[in-house]
């Protein structure tokens, strides 16, 4: 069981860099500890900016930053990133053109307990609106290794969500099938296409197995890459299945099941089923009980699959 | 008249079972506000469950909303909700008691958790009373970590713009925060002379003393004309040397050892107070 959560391939990654590209900059507001980046501000001290719990603030400054060369990473709860600062990201980061990383930590329910204020389950929809925002929400830790890199050599900007806890490897360490805005196909099947994003790709990919065993095929799509989304993989898949399932960790609206369902009604029409949290509150628990609750777990996902084929 | 520095002792106890069986938590926070909630619920302010619905009752808004225990437990001593219940639902499955304020609890007027946003909401509560012409008062607790954001700078300057004398805020000025200490993070000082520069009356205690606290508060109501801020000066996780004073406290859950130790201190606090 993986113990490293994707929060701190993030820091690890940057630290790499940071000590040979003296423009790489980490900004935090009052949130270092759990975007595990306190190693980053020990090791790399000039090269960190803290701003207090300051959200709008933290976007602002980076903007400032990026337009004078710097390589700006702002790490803060994804629920405060995409909704506080959301004007910033708007106009200081996307619609001036900085290159900007916005990255929004324990993502989607990860604070479980602590309630709605502390979940984002409105970011996909939020940041995809905003032209020349980018969205990524990675897989796995592996997938979010390739991903930050291939950040670091652009200078655009984008929001990239984690969650909080460690979560199961979806690839295997020295094999990780990853290009850049190209969803990565997980299994290929011919019943049904599941595509998720983020943490509900395991699920996803567990999902298929749970399939197989039925007699039921599944094509599984890690679509990490939201916003700019893979259209022709999206199509692909569709086309090889009676249905479509999509998977995620946010509100059924504006998120991944709206803009698949967009490209699929328009070019290969057929059932479009959405899984993902429900429009309120969510029930108090951890994120597990949580996805357990709504069915967003291998078993619901498998459910939900073979009876859209039936 | 009951005796309330022994009270708070007592209510520290439940918010420390609370937040170990619910194994989650603010626990440095609970701990360094709790006397301002004892001396607002228990002295000042008219507000219970038999007037809860009345237009006419002083409102509270916790803006640190992190520090949602120590109010459920004050909120439990006033008989809005049975504190076994509290203790044994805090945090888990299907729980209506989460780890921040939600107004769907009987006695809590405003969700929080975000922090920045209690200012100005009860900025439009004051306004509200004022347009109302009702005479009751309004009530809010930032941390010292949360005035960072801008937010309460807005909302301090409408406070101050539309005379606000029926509004009290409170700075639970413990001198941390997640990160540290808040003079290395966003320094603060001098907090109180910037709030006077924001057109406040300024007033700065020993916020672990009640009768300190009650003395501000009634000398607001005397201010006419503007927003009163208390700054309480307290110790984060106040009551047991385990927890006092240590950033780490500000959500960790206590283990056995440390359980033992903090409910021996805060049951030793509690009778001395008794006997004082
Ligand atoms: C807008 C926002 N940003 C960040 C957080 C995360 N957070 C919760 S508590 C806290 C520290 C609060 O420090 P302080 O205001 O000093 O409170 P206290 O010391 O009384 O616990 C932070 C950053 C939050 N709840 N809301
Ligand atoms: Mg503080």
């Amino acid at each position: 069981m993986n113990k490293i959560p994707n929060r701190q391939v993030i820091c690890e990654t940057l630290m790499e860099h940071a000590a040979t590209d003296k423009d790489i900059v980490v900004l935090c507001s009052d949130s270092r500890g759990s975007a595990s980046m306190t190693p980053f501000s020990k090791e790399f001290p000039e090269q960190f900016v803290e701003t207090g719990i300051a959200e709008q603030d933290l976007v602002s400054i980076s903007a400032g930053l990026a337009k004078c060369g710097k390589k700006p990473y702002a790490a803060s709860p994804a629920c405060f990133l995409s909704t506080r600062s959301y004007e910033q990201c708007k106009i200081d980061c996307a619609y001036s053109n900085t290159n900007v990383k916005l990255i929004g930590i324990s993502g989607g329910v990860s604070y479980g307990a602590l309630g709605m204020s502390h979940h984002s389950a409105q970011d996909i929809a939020a940041m995809s609106a905003i032209p020349n925002m980018r969205v990524y929400l990675p897989s796995d830790r592996l997938q979010t290794k390739c991903l930050v890199e291939a950040l670091l050599a652009d200078e655009k900007p984008a929001y990239i969500r984690t969650g909080r806890n460690a979560v199961e490897d979806v690839y295997e360490e020295g094999n990780v099938p990853f290009e850049m805005d190209k969803a990565t196909v997980v299994c290929e099947g011919s019943d049904v296409a599941i595509i998720a994003c983020g943490e509900m790709v395991k699920p996803a990919k567990d999902a298929a197995a749970l399939l197989k065993e039925q007699g039921i095929s599944a094509t599984v799509l890690d679509m990490y890459c939201v916003k700019p989304l893979d259209r022709d993989g999206i199509i692909k898949a569709a086309q090889n299945a009676k249905a479509v399932i999509t998977v995620e960790e946010h509100s059924p609206f504006g998120g991944l099941g709206s803009m698949v369902a967009q490209v699929v009604g328009a070019e290969c029409p057929r059932k479009v089923i959405n899984l993902a949290l429900p429009d309120a509150p969510v029930i108090t628990g951890t994120s597990k009980e949580v996805f357990d609750y709504y069915g967003l777990n291998a078993e619901g996902i498998a459910k939900t699959a073979a009876e859209a084929i039936k | 008249m009951e005796n309330l520095k022994a009270l708070a002792y007592a209510l520290r106890q439940d918010v420390v079972n609370m937040i170990v069986e619910g194994k989650g938590g603010h626990i440095g926070g609970d701990m360094s506000v709790m006397e301002t909630l004892v001396a607002l619920y228990f002295k000042e302010m008219n507000i219970s469950p038999a007037n809860m619905d009345d237009p006419d009752r002083d409102m509270f808004v916790m803006s640190k909303g992190h520090s949602v225990e120590a109010l459920y437990a004050v909120l439990a001593a006033k008989g809005f909700f049975p504190i076994e219940e509290v203790i044994a639902k805090f945090s888990k499955f299907g729980s209506p008691y989460i780890g921040h304020p939600n107004n769907k609890l009987p006695g809590i007027e405003m969700n929080s958790g975000s922090l920045g946003h209690g200012l100005p909401v009860s900025v439009g509560m004051a306004l509200a009373k004022k347009m109302n012409k009702q005479d009751s008062r309004v009530y809010v607790v930032m941390g010292d970590g949360e005035i960072a954001e801008g937010s309460v700078w807005e909302g301090a300057m409408a406070a101050s713009q539309y005379g606000l004398d029926n509004l009290v805020a409170v700075l639970d000025r413990n001198r941390l925060q997640i990160s540290g200490c808040t003079e290395d993070v966003m320094h603060q000082d001098p907090v109180e002379a910037r709030f006077e520069a924001f057109g406040w009356n300024v007033y700065s205690v020993d916020g672990q003393d009640i009768d300190a606290l009650c003395d501000a508060f009634e000398k607001a109501k005397t201010v006419k004309g503007k927003p009163t801020l208390v700054v309480a000066n307290t110790t984060k996780g106040a009551g047991s040397p385990v927890m006092e004073n240590k950033a780490a406290w500000h959500h960790h859950v206590p283990n056995a050892e440390e359980y033992e130790q903090i409910m021996k201190d805060l049951k030793e606090r509690e009778e001395a107070a008794r006997h004082e």
